[in-house]
């Protein structure tokens, strides 16, 4: 999706947590991502370093935690790794699979100086 | 300027400050990427809610016929119960001009490069309308069938609506969109005497995709199926007294 405005609000929400904190500089940010989130991780580090230009960001690392996508059976009940194309439980073939994890979109934690 | 989303007045969050002169501290945030926006969406429902208000935020691919859709029901159904139309486009204030001319009021929010709609917008929108004399809010999206589904404006549900013009693998293409919806249009049902357009097999990709969502087949152009989706809509609204 919208990898582009993902990556600001990263950058926005890091930016103020570290003022907050009295922190000068930002040289790390780690953000979780979940496998069903529709954000590509790729993308985001793609956008992070124009994004990050000019803030308390600008050089930071950034550090993707992927979230494998979870998945229950609404019939026979297994626990499942499914992705965004996952629509069949893999045992009976049931449909609407509940999805338990892997919908994540948060940003961590940072290092700050 | 607006009390809701604080984009006038910054909402400072309480923390905690730790040794500020400590060099390389890690600070735990733990802070949703999408949670200011679902904290708009959250301020938007209470308000639609405090007013009876049905809320449908209408989602597609460009030119599958939304805006002709809510242009039909509103020429239909206008006497009937009361509208309003907010519009998302990148560009242009076309749709609400079309919407406009029904009689119904209607707002149009350029987005610009923005490919969808968010809370943020939406609750400015609304600012446009008498919401305490309405009973049913349209919000037609921008058409994109990628990312409006992880935008929630405070909406009671989404409407897909899918042409037939498109092709049948829709839904399994843009599974995130056609799962979050609760009810999917198939649209330009007129035009099936001149595809090779499979109902039964999109049918069944909705299903796999979605299994509890709603489906109603029509043509906004011969008419087809309206009355089913005019019925939808009365009971979604029904609901709602
Ligand atoms: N044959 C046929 N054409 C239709 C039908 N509904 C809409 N159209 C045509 O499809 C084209 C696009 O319709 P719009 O209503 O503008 O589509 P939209 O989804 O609002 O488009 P965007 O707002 O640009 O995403 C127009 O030329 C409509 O006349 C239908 O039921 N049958
Ligand atoms: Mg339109
Ligand atoms: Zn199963
Ligand atoms: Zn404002
Ligand atoms: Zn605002
Ligand atoms: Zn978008």
């Amino acid at each position: 999706m919208h990898e582009l405005g993902i990556t600001r609000s990263i950058v926005d929400i890091a930016e103020r947590t570290a003022r907050e904190h009295g922190g000068t500089r930002v040289t790390s940010v780690t953000v979780e991502i979940g496998a069903l989130s529709g954000v590509i991780p790729d993308a985001v580090e793609f956008c992070f370093e124009a994004c990050s230009k000019g803030t308390l960001l600008d050089g930071a690392r950034l550090i993707v935690e992927s979230i494998p996508g979870l998945g229950r059976c609404p019939d026979c009940g297994r626990e499942q790794e499914i992705d965004n194309h996952s629509f069949a439980c893999g045992d009976c073939g049931a449909l609407g699979l509940e999805r338990l994890q892997g919908e994540e979109l948060r940003i961590k934690e940072l290092e700050v100086d | 300027m607006c009390i809701d989303c604080g984009c006038a007045e910054r909402t400072e969050q309480a923390h905690h400050h730790h040794d500020q002169n400590q060099a390389g501290r890690t600070i735990r945030v733990g802070e949703d990427l999408l949670a200011k926006n679902d904290r708009l969406a959250a301020v938007n429902r209470a308000r639609f809610a405090e007013y009876g208000l049905l809320t449908l935020n209408l989602v597609s691919s460009p030119g599958s016929g939304k805006t002709t859709l809510l242009e039909t029901t509103l020429r239909a159904l206008s006497n009937e119960l009361r509208f309003a139309v907010l519009e998302g486009d990148q560009q242009t204030a076309n749709d609400a001009e079309r919407i406009a001319a029904t009689g119904v009021p209607a707002h149009q929010i350029n987005t610009g490069a923005g490919c969808h709609l968010d809370a943020h917008m939406v609750g400015h929108g609304v600012d446009h309308f008498d919401l305490a004399n309405l009973d049913v809010l349209l919000i037609e999206n921008v058409g994109n069938l990628v990312c409006p589904a992880s935008f929630d404006l405070g909406e009671d549900c989404k409407v897909a609506v899918l042409s037939i013009t498109e092709g049948e693998d829709k839904p399994l293409k843009y599974p995130q969109m056609f799962r979050a919806a609760e009810l999917v249009i198939i649209n330009k049902l007129d035009l099936l005497p001149h595809l090779d357009f499979d109902l039964e097999t999109c049918r069944d990709y909705l299903r796999q995709v979605n299994p509890q969502a709603r489906v109603i087949e029509l043509s906004c152009k011969s008419g087809a199926g309206m009355e089913t989706w005019y019925n939808w809509l009365r009971e979604q609204v029904a609901k709602k007294k």
